[in-house]
């Protein structure tokens, strides 16, 4: 029973942390029709900024209590502004060239971890946080890792804010009609563009987060982190359909726990192949399954 | 869409002056040219400080430049897909890893001999390449890229777990120097290898060449423009598609045992999908849909891959200061912001970069022509 509630919830902070990468990739592939190979990059770089803060070149940041929250403030921070500098700077000039923007997310995403590296060195480095997440807790006989809950609560307010923003303002309206149709939008005289960078802007803070958090999870950064949970994150957002974000949370949470639980009781990398197959299959069973919608 | 420059190309060469049209004559024979100098390269002592490590004919350097012409081939292959049928394949490098992982396994495992084994090895690709291709194939667009991703990550992942410790896991397979023939093993024979690698780059640009003129490589070339449209015309495009994705995943598949022997075993980098997005940056860097510039792009970036790691150790190099110094030491960071440039403001890649610097070039003869006329 131990066994099975720690898998479980291991498995929800697993989800949690691709739902962080997910909701921000399945939002930009609705709106704008483009998969963000760069978005394991912005990842990275949230976790980076988050660790380099946390280590002490930040004032005021660090490792413990409130510094640790302002050190993941900043990596989100960062992670945002590296978003919408990708969109301003790469994206835009090539509205009119589907292709070569997914080819320019590839570029970014090759060259970002490459950087990093260049500068921090190709290991993993350890990951400071408060001694109060460190620890672990009992439930129902099982001892959890605090930083679990962390991923999943803040997955979940992630969720949430989402659901209040698109549900309930102006922009969140112009986003979720461009998910379903951008040119009746555009020819409504809106525009679409400036929600481009907006989503850009929470799809990349809502990776930095999870890079930060993602921190905690692993206990260390290093550059090929963000693309290694890549491929994951794109089975999610096939899976929860594109451009809905409730989908790409349930799809998270069924995608961590399979990966968990058949790692654990198959042989090791079972998980992982079946979630990758899982992708393929869907893809042929469900071709239009990937279209735009928004739950 | 290309026919229209040779032309106008021609007419402003005969413009300018009589010698450039002779000139131009005999530039067409530079391919058998560079031919005849790469073949003749294992012979040469020459030195090219900063490009290459020691002279061309030793066997450091040659080996590089074996590893250079291949992932050109490769690259060259991979254009198949990309430039001149228009897809977006993320899981080439599972064909190549094919090659040379079945390769290696039956000449260790069953014993047969090397030459039994490569034939082998191919089929295995060619199957693989044909048996995924027809599905993955069956869905268009951005899903087939994440379906041929999807595939090729699967196989990263088999490898890497190593089932029944077939693949060797994160280790790789070493070709033991005893089942390989003689004239095959040992760096004295760099140069015999050498030679495989330069003759499966001629193969390639043959078969390339050969099918994107042929029938078929039309029907490609009109799928790549519009798709529907061959659809009217009463072709399945799918059928052709799939010749396409099962020709470029059996060069793949030769690639990799070229490889094999060049790197002397199989090792799992060649599976990730790292390695198919390097392709895809040497297609885009060289220029997608062109004849040389897949070759190009592969070769620069090899070459830079192997090299600037080695420069950013060097005197020059440690002596810049750190803003400098730090994006030099990861040619992968060059490449990847080299590669987003082009993407962004050199669409054609560097092949063509001359093309479109002519028309400045000219203007500013004329220019300067029409101030010297009173």
């Amino acid at each position: 029973m131990s066994t099975v509630v720690l898998l479980a919830v291991t498995g929800l902070g697993l989800g949690a942390l691709y739902f962080l990468v997910a909701s921000g990739l399945s939002l930009i592939f609705g709106l704008m029709d483009v998969l963000n190979f760069a978005h394991g990059a912005l990842l990275s770089v949230g976790a980076y900024a988050t660790w380099w803060a946390a280590d002490g070149h930040l004032p005021g940041a660090g490792s413990g209590g409130p510094g640790f929250v302002l050190a993941v403030c900043f990596g989100t921070a960062v992670g945002t502004v590296a978003a919408m500098v990708l969109e301003l700077a790469l994206i835009r000039p090539l509205y009119d060239r589907p292709r070569e923007q997914v080819l320019a997310t590839v570029g970014v995403g090759l060259a970002v971890p490459a950087l990093l590296s260049a500068i921090w060195g190709p290991d993993a480095r350890p990951f400071p946080g408060p001694a109060a997440l460190s620890g672990t807790f009992g439930l129902l006989g099982a001892h959890i890792p605090v930083n679990r809950l962390v991923l999943i609560g803040a997955a979940a307010a992630v969720l949430v804010a989402l659901r209040l923003f698109l549900g309930g303002t102006r922009h969140g309206l112009v986003v979720r009609a461009g998910v379903e149709d951008r040119a009746m939008v555009t020819a409504l005289g809106i525009d679409v563009r400036r929600a481009f960078t907006l989503v850009f802007a929470i799809g990349g803070a809502a990776a930095a987060l999870g890079g930060a958090l993602g921190g905690l999870y692993y206990g260390s950064v290093d550059p090929g982190q963000g693309t290694s949970l890549l491929i994951f994150a794109f089975v999610v957002v096939v899976m929860g359909g594109m451009g809905s974000v409730a989908g790409a949370a349930l799809a998270a949470v069924g995608v961590g726990l399979v990966q968990q639980f058949a790692n654990y009781y198959t042989a090791s990398g079972l998980g992982d192949l079946a979630v990758v197959v899982l992708l393929a299959a869907l893809l042929l069973l469900k071709p239009r399954g990937i279209t735009g919608r928004l739950a | 869409m290309t026919t229209a420059t040779p032309a106008r190309e021609a007419a402003t060469a005969g413009d300018v002056a009589a010698p450039a049209g002779t000139l131009r004559r005999y530039g067409r024979w530079w391919p058998a040219v560079a031919l005849v100098a790469l073949f003749a390269a294992p012979y040469s002592s020459l030195p090219l400080p900063g490009l290459l490590d020691g002279p061309i004919g030793s066997a450091g350097s040659l080996q590089l430049l074996a590893l250079c012409l291949v992932f050109g081939a490769l690259a060259t292959g991979y254009d198949l897909l990309l430039g001149r049928t228009g897809l977006l394949s993320f899981g080439h490098a599972l064909y190549f890893a094919a090659g040379s992982y079945a390769t290696e396994l039956i000449m260790v495992e069953a014993g047969l001999p090397f030459a039994v084994s490569a034939v082998l090895g191919l089929c295995c690709g060619v199957a693989l390449a044909a048996a995924l291709g027809s599905v993955a194939l069956r869905v268009g667009g951005i899903a087939f890229s994440m379906v041929t991703l999807a595939f090729a990550q699967a196989g990263s992942i088999l490898v890497e777990r190593d089932p029944g410790g077939v693949t060797g896991g994160e280790e790789g397979r070493a070709i033991p120097a005893d089942k390989l023939p003689s004239s095959l093993a040992g760096i004295g024979n760099t140069a015999n290898l050498y030679w495989i690698a330069l003759a499966y780059l001629v193969l390639t640009l043959a078969v390339v060449h050969w099918a994107v003129r042929s029938p078929t490589g039309r029907v490609w070339e009109g799928i790549k423009e519009n798709e529907r449209r061959v659809e009217v015309l009463g072709l399945r495009p799918y059928g052709f598609k799939l010749v396409a994705f099962v020709l470029a995943g059996a060069l793949a598949a030769v690639g990799g045992i070229v490889h094999l022997l060049l790197t002397g075993g199989a090792t799992p980098q060649t599976t990730t999908s790292d390695f198919t997005l390097s392709l895809l940056v040497m297609v885009v860097l060289g220029g997608s849909g062109s004849r040389w510039g897949p070759l190009v792009g592969g070769v620069l970036y090899t070459w830079a891959d192997h090299r600037l790691g080695d420069l950013a150790g060097s005197e020059t190099v440690s002596g810049l200061p750190s803003f400098l110094r730090v994006p030099l030491s990861q040619p992968l960071f060059l490449l990847g912001a080299l590669f987003v440039v082009m993407v962004v403001a050199l669409p054609g890649g560097l092949t063509r970069l001359p093309a479109r610097l002519r028309p400045v070039l000219t203007a500013g003869q004329r220019r300067v022509a029409a101030r010297e006329r009173p």
